[in-house]
């Protein structure tokens, strides 16, 4: 289900760092040996023998992260992004492992399509690539993709992102049908006679710039009514990029209530409000929409209660000129895997709203569990799937410091502390920071 | 004393910072009253029988265009020519936006003629700040989206303030359409900046949620008000079966401005183009008591004195006027 070009598999020493696995109940100085990419040993001091040794005293070795949701634009928008770029932006981020969204020109709805995606990557994937494939045809709402050939052929996971499926009634055949194919439902959330041609959360910020408003409740009906239907129909769902403390509440009754649901939250509605929209830059435009502060702690709170087990980026990669345009013009989305660890851990983790623990969890343990991937671990047998990090290094994220294709960011010009300095991806190091120490 | 002016006659020029008109929400009161009485100064001059002032002479003034409009347009049209500035007035229907060149990319080549001024009016929100970020021009909004048109809040503040005496302490009901209503967005930050008080009167669709302002859906609470400023149904703002209001007739038999509805005395503006006999009726609108010809009057004076405030900076009396005019 995930794929991966070929590559060697790493020899390596990782010597003297501070080991976090919080799933292993593991924080400890330590060594790390990996041999032909399988961590072989975990003990204070290991012999290198002849393996290269990095030299990690003072930086933490953690399971790297996993993203369940990005946009890698191929096929269509080559321009945009590219599986080459994309994954090698991941490995820039620390992940071992992201999920694509399908909707890409043409949709991922057929096993040719998608068999054509999982060729690609094994070609030119630096970071291994799981491909989620569309709930029915072309998006269209009307038809069901052959959902079993699908997944039999690779697809991860289901998802109409982008263009929610609209009726009731297609929503449970699907979640019907998904039971067929053993893979999960992945929700966007969006009553669009509510959020239709808007930009904005519908609030005191959109009210005074003129904006059209997109109230939370054309996030949190749909949340509803698809916690419902998965609750009738017995079935797990996944909720994408939840914005509004209303959905969150239900997805928290929900799982009280034993539903198979789980839930994501996207580095930027954690961090931002509405209010940064004032300066009507177009890198803050997303679907959904930055809301208010009392949605931005409702979603902090069921990250850390573990209401919402992922983060993911909801990397979108736009073309300059396209955002280069007036904010209604603009597209929606704004790219992330580059800058989630460091973002957050300068926002969150650093004032103390948010353990390092807790924030590994959520980007690697977390979203490994919703979909069925080997959970990243530190532990002797494993596969290395690892990212070695320096919480204190500062650096400034520029347009022309990406891997990414794309340079459509709202952290451009800010500096943040935090950085990766090496992952290592099914056993091969994916990315390593040149000058670093 | 000597020695610090020598140093200073030394010190490389400056160029003066770039000052724009983007939205209200970056005046001051200062800002206001400075404005307001650069307006009246010109008003005054207008009394002469060669209206034509040197003021902004060799100065290039470019209107930009992406939106109809008649007065705005030909009032800033005007007001740069009475100040004798060169005008170059580009119209998106006729031009290479018709051709789909971006905003940004005709702002480019505009700018690459080195213009002082640009002043634009654009259908999305944040347009004139984009032209602001890529050219080196002065940018003054003359109506972006459903944001702001921070010139009609300026020659309605001068309206009020010739025609009524005064500011601070008024009582102004805004009715109809605010949510698609970049006039009622500017105006209703001027009014807080001078001390009106205000009230939003509308059916529940078209009055947004959050603005903060005392806001009533009935028309009754128009009658404390001194002045009752009538928006325009804005029919091509809103999409077709949104159902904003059930009907135009219904519109206006709940919330149109009739003869029955007003106070003695009670005066009325508008910041055109009217539709008569859906937001007001044309008893109304052809009555002694409405300001909608001053208001258009009033437009061509402010104009003139943003044009010449943006070009010129600082604190603009009299004097410093009288003085450009001598140069």
């Amino acid at each position: 289900m995930l794929y991966v070009k070929e590559r060697n598999g790493e020899n390596v020493v990782l010597r003297g760092a501070r080991v976090l696995d919080p799933a292993e109940g593991i924080d400890a100085t330590l060594d790390v040996r990996i041999d032909n990419g399988v961590i072989a040993a975990v003990a204070p001091e290991v012999d290198a023998g002849d393996h290269r040794v990095v030299d990690a005293t003072g930086l933490v070795l953690a399971p790297a992260f996993v993203d369940p949701h990005v946009h890698l634009r191929t096929p269509g928008r080559e321009d945009e992004e590219t599986v080459a770029s994309g994954t090698a932006a991941a490995a820039a981020g620390g992940f071992c492992a992201i999920l694509a969204i399908p909707n890409t020109d043409p949709v991922v709805d057929s096993a040719a399509t998608l068999g054509a995606l999982i060729e690609t990557a094994r070609r030119e994937a630096e970071v291994p690539v799981g491909f989620m494939a569309a709930i029915t045809r072309g998006q269209k709402g009307d038809e069901l993709t052959d959902m079993a050939e699908l997944a039999a052929s690779g697809a991860i996971a289901f998802t109409d992102d982008g263009i929610p499926v609209a009726s009731a009634g297609m929503m449970r055949r699907a979640l019907q049908y998904a039971s067929v194919t053993g893979r999960p439902l992945v929700l966007h959330c969006e009553e669009a006679s509510l959020s239709h041609g808007s930009h904005v959360h519908e609030g005191s910020v959109a009210a005074e710039l003129g904006f059209a408003g997109y109230p939370s409740v054309a996030e949190s009906i749909m949340v509803e009514r698809d916690l419902a239907l998965a609750a009738y129909e017995d079935q797990p769902l996944h909720l994408m990029h939840l914005s509004a403390a209303e959905s969150v509440a239900a997805l928290r009754r929900a799982r009280e209530a034993g539903v198979r649901a789980s839930g994501e939250v996207t580095p930027h509605h954690l961090v931002l409000t509405d209010e940064a929209v004032r300066s009507l830059d177009s890198n803050l435009k997303m679907n959904p929409p930055l809301r208010a502060e009392s949605d931005r702690i409702a979603l902090l709170d069921a990250l850390r209660d573990g209401t919402i087990e992922a983060i993911a980026t909801d990397h979108a990669p736009h073309a300059r000129h396209e955002k280069d345009a007036p904010f209604e013009e603009a597209p929606f989305g704004v790219i992330g895997l580059e800058t989630a660890f460091a973002v957050l851990n300068t926002r969150l983790v650093r004032p103390g709203l948010l353990s390092l623990a807790t924030l590994v969890d959520r980007m690697s343990t977390g979203p490994a569990r919703i979909f069925g991937i080997d959970r990243p671990r530190v532990a002797v047998g494993a596969t290395a799937n690892l990212v070695l990090l320096d919480l204190e290094r500062e650096w400034d994220v520029r347009a022309d410091g990406f891997r990414s294709r794309s340079a459509n960011s709202w952290l451009l010009g800010a500096t943040l502390t935090g950085s990766v300095v090496m992952t290592i991806a099914a056993g091969a190091t994916a990315y390593q920071l040149v000058h670093a120490r | 004393m000597t020695i610090r002016l020598v140093n200073d006659e030394l010190r490389p020029p400056q160029p003066p910072p770039r000052r724009h008109l983007l939205s209200v929400a970056d005046l001051t009161r200062d800002d206001v009253e400075r404005l307001l009485g650069t307006a009246r100064t010109f008003e005054a001059s207008m009394e002469r029988e060669l209206k034509k002032l040197p003021t902004l002479k060799g100065r290039l003034i470019v209107n930009l265009f992406y939106e109809s409009s008649t007065r705005t347009s030909s009032s800033f049209e005007l007001a740069a020519k009475r100040l004798s500035a060169d005008t170059l007035n580009i119209k998106s229907v006729g031009s290479s936006v018709d051709k789909g060149e971006s905003l940004k990319d005709t702002a480019l080549t505009l700018g690459a003629y080195d213009p002082d001024v640009i002043v634009i009016r654009h259908p999305q929100i944040g347009a004139p700040q984009l032209v602001a970020n890529v050219t080196d021009a002065h940018i003054v909004n003359a109506g972006d989206g459903k944001h702001q048109h921070p010139t009609q809040a300026l020659l309605d503040l001068y309206t009020l303030q010739q025609e009524l005496g005064r500011l601070e302490g008024l009582h102004v009901a805004i009715v109809g359409d605010v949510l698609h209503s970049r006039v009622a967005r500017s105006l209703i930050q001027a009014f807080e900046l001078v001390g009106i008080r205000c009230t939003l009167v509308g059916p529940p669709a078209l009055l947004p949620r959050g603005l903060g302002v005392e806001a009533t859906t009935d028309i009754n609470a128009i009658r404390d008000a001194d002045v009752v400023y009538v928006l325009r149904m804005q029919n091509e703002r809103m999409e077709q079966g949104a159902n904003y209001v059930p009907s135009l007739r219904e519109y206006a038999a709940q919330w149109g401005i009739t003869p029955e509805r007003l106070s003695p005395g009670q005066k009325v503006m508008h910041p055109g183009p009217m539709n008569r006999g859906v937001e007001i009726d044309p008893r109304v609108a052809d009555s002694i008591d409405s300001l909608v010809e001053a208001q258009v009057r009033s437009g061509l004076v402010v104009r003139m004195a943003v044009l010449y405030d943006v070009l010129t900076g600082g604190p603009v009396g009299v004097r410093a006027l009288a003085a450009a005019e001598v140069a």
